[in-house]
């Protein structure tokens, strides 16, 4: 009984069924543990992790040159920028508002920094559903190469404060 | 008895167990206090499920975020806390024959908890907190909602050591022979664990609390805060893994008489659970700056997945334990044990669902997207909170919520009222609660974000648009003011019989199953006999764990599946 306490001599062997399914579940687990290492070199989706420490402004400053540099118009007062295909890339997440409309070539990889310039963010991009994690302080480089051309909304999925749920962005692909 | 004066102590007149009262009031001052906090939980949750079911659309921005930080803080922390904390109690003391370790530190304990409870209540409904559960720097809340969480932390601590020391004097006192109880093996592991959990409870919310008193100048690092954080969010869940495994060892021996097929097995798992889930507070850091690729997968392998397997291997031998039992009451076929089961006692119904429930749901949808890859398809999204409302709510509270109709009877001495509702219950909760878990499943994998009140981002400056997610938020919302209409029942069932239902000194607790059944169920439980004689093989649960493994196959792979459709991304 499970409320009482077991017999004196209690250790024994697993026995019938019980043994051959731990062992299924073992062999399970390691399917589970081989498929991350086997995705990270031969798919082509993974989370590195690449990220740099940010002085305070100094990626608000980096976006700034980013605009004026690419700058290629506006909509609804959110500048468009078109960088050179292949180039590093900047997006700030503040104030209830992803900077800029990024303006891309598809099939060109991109390394794309993105930081925070208050709370935490979210970056999801949809409808392919792509989320990764925007810190404050932190330069999170995340390396990608748009697949499809059309405009694709980002939104912020992690709680950010009041203005959380209107905080939207956008990326434009184009041939 | 044990150690126990005879003014000081009850023989139950159901189980024939000792009963220390001073343990006794410490479990019904935690269990009342931990209903008070499901009650708040659940009204909460009516209000965020009629407003993320987009026709109805309830609450404002404002409101819905107060709401959610309310919700999550009085589900997730307080309600199961405080009933943690009664099992901690109970196992130390009956299940060992022994009496409470130290009032004086039970009551610190039950002190410090209420008072963190009450003031983290307050801050948040005063709307000085609204900072959702995992309060992430630098969004700041007022002061008193960190000194209120390190508050009720540091009681359940001295919660642990009362535990910890009742297992000394019981052991110094020899008040049973051999090793311990399972039950209370699977309770020491959940104590080990919130050890862990609390100290780095600890070590994250001292510096933020001194940030929000103006004594440190900055926030602790953001994704430093992210990694102890999480060491307290996620662990603190598998305190709850443990105590429910623990729960349902309970109530299978209660309610049907069932017995471990083999010990060393069960607690074996409960020590893989002990070495390796923590682990698994890694799955919250899948997609975030600065932790690397095999950093992420190492830790959120658990190391080579040993606490899934710890969790498979319960999820074969609780289930063979009933099947067992049921064959040797000569319940034949392949499952038979399960059509001729007493699904009217909420005990036994309660416990299987949340059996079922957390496996199926919660199990399966856990390692998938705690997955390093598939991760990017599912963080933050309403997947994440469709994986946790099925192991915290659909698994841990409603086997905790099948404990109470035992409690209530047995250590309250109050019989319950409206026992046709009662024997609902279970089922309302299990069904509204799988509903609202798979809608949010369904919108998530549309990239609908967990957190969020709507999906039209009115006010925006770039137009954005979910609508395609509509019927599934529909399905949130209807299955989640099911669920929360089951955990309201619940709640007014124990109220009602803790202050008004019958009492029950001095005789038996009026049993849930037919006389039969009873008759039968207690004579397993006072009679010798080997859950391992030929004949008595656990062959239906053969077959139940096959087709368990087969979905668990086909949800994981048509993940990885869908993650190929994602751009290329490192």
């Amino acid at each position: 009984m499970s409320i009482f306490n077991p017999p004196a001599r209690w250790i024994e062997a697993p026995h019938g069924f019980e043994r051959v399914w731990m062992g299924i579940a073992l062999a399970w687990c390691m399917v589970l543990s081989v498929a991350m290492p086997y995705w990270h070199f031969t798919g082509k989706q993974t989370s590195s992790g690449e990220a740099y420490t940010l002085e305070p402004g100094q990626f608000e400053a980096r976006i700034a040159r980013f605009i004026e540099a690419n700058k290629v118009g506006e909509r609804n007062y959110v500048p468009i920028v078109q960088p050179p295909p292949g180039s590093d890339i900047y997006l700030i997440g503040r104030n209830w508002q992803w900077t800029p409309i990024l303006k891309l070539k598809k099939g060109v990889e991109y390394r794309l920094h993105t930081s925070s310039g208050d709370y935490q963010h979210g970056f999801s991009l949809l409808p392919m559903n792509m989320n990764f994690q925007v810190v404050p302080g932190y330069d999170h480089v995340i390396t990608f190469t748009p697949a499809e051309t059309g405009e694709f909304n980002i939104i912020c999925n992690e709680f950010c404060g009041a203005g959380h749920h209107q905080m939207t962005g956008l990326i434009i692909v184009e041939e | 008895m044990g150690n126990m004066k005879p003014e000081k102590m009850r023989v139950c007149a159901t189980t024939g167990l000792p009963v220390c009262l001073n343990a006794e009031l410490f479990i019904k001052l935690n269990a009342v206090f931990g209903v008070v906090s499901l009650l708040i939980g659940a009204v909460a949750a009516i209000l965020l499920a009629l407003t993320r079911w987009e026709t109805v659309a309830l609450l404002d921005p404002v409101d819905y975020y107060m709401v959610i930080s309310l919700h999550g803080l009085n589900m997730l922390i307080f309600w199961i806390l405080f009933m943690e904390m009664a099992i901690l109690y109970f196992a130390s003391t009956t299940l060992l024959n022994s009496r409470n370790f130290n009032n004086l530190l039970s009551w610190g304990q039950f002190a410090l908890m209420l008072v963190g409870m009450v003031m983290v209540n307050y801050s948040v409904l005063a709307g000085r907190a609204s900072v959702t559960m995992t309060s992430y720097v630098p969004l700041r809340a007022e002061q008193e909602f960190y000194l209120g969480m390190i508050l009720f932390a540091v009681g359940a601590l001295l919660g642990t050591v009362n535990f910890f020391g009742g297992l000394y004097i019981a052991k110094r006192d020899k008040t049973y022979k051999g090793a311990i109880p399972l039950v209370v093996f699977g309770a020491l592991a959940a104590a080990i664990i919130a050890v862990f959990t609390i100290v780095h409870g600890a070590i994250v919310l001292i510096p933020t609390w001194l940030w929000s008193l103006g004594v440190l100048e900055s926030p602790p690092d953001a994704v430093w805060y992210r990694l102890i954080w999480w060491a307290l969010g996620h662990c603190s869940q598998q305190i709850n893994v443990c105590a429910m495994v623990a729960v349902w060892y309970f109530l299978a021996t209660l309610t049907t008489g069932a017995k471990p097929l083999n010990q060393t097995v069960c607690r074996f798992a409960f020590l893989l659970y002990i070495l390796f889930i923590n682990l698994a507070s890694a799955h919250h850091l899948l997609v975030d700056p600065a932790v690397s690729a095999g950093w992420k997968m190492w830790n959120t392998s658990y190391a080579l997945y040993l606490a899934v397997m710890a969790s498979m291997i319960h999820g074969f031998t609780v289930p063979a334990s009933v099947e067992v039992a049921g064959r040797k009451k000569g319940m034949g076929g392949l499952f038979g044990w399960l059509t001729k089961a007493p699904w009217k006692d909420p005990g036994f119904s309660a416990f299987f669902l949340s059996l079922v429930i957390f496996g199926f749901g919660g199990g399966i949808t856990g390692v998938t997207l705690g997955t390093h890859q598939i991760n990017i398809i599912a963080h933050n999204t309403l997947r994440i909170p469709g994986h946790f409302h099925v192991t915290v709510a659909g698994g841990t509270t409603l086997a905790f919520m099948g404990l109470a109709y035992y409690v209530v009877p047995l250590i309250f001495r109050r019989e319950y009222s409206f026992k046709a509702f009662a024997r609902l219950q279970p089922y309302i909760f299990g069904f509204g609660i799988s509903l609202m878990a798979i809608g949010m499943t369904l919108a998530g994998s549309l990239g609908v974000p967990r957190r969020h009140p709507d999906i039209d981002f009115t006010g925006a400056k770039i137009v954005a648009d979910l609508g395609d997610a509509a019927p599934f938020l529909a399905m949130l919302g209807i299955g989640g003011v099911i669920a929360a209409t089951g955990a309201l029942i619940f709640v007014l069932l124990t109220v009602h019989a803790v202050f008004l239902g019958k009492s029950n000194k001095g005789r038996a607790m009026e049993s849930w199953q037919t006389p039969e059944q009873s008759k039968l169920t207690a004579n397993l439980i006072s009679t010798k006999w080997s859950p391992n004689e030929p004949g008595l093989k656990p062959k239906g649960t053969v077959v139940l764990t096959f087709i368990f493994l087969a979905s668990f196959a086909v949800y994981y792979f048509s993940n990885w599946k869908a993650l190929i459709d994602v751009w290329p991304v490192k």
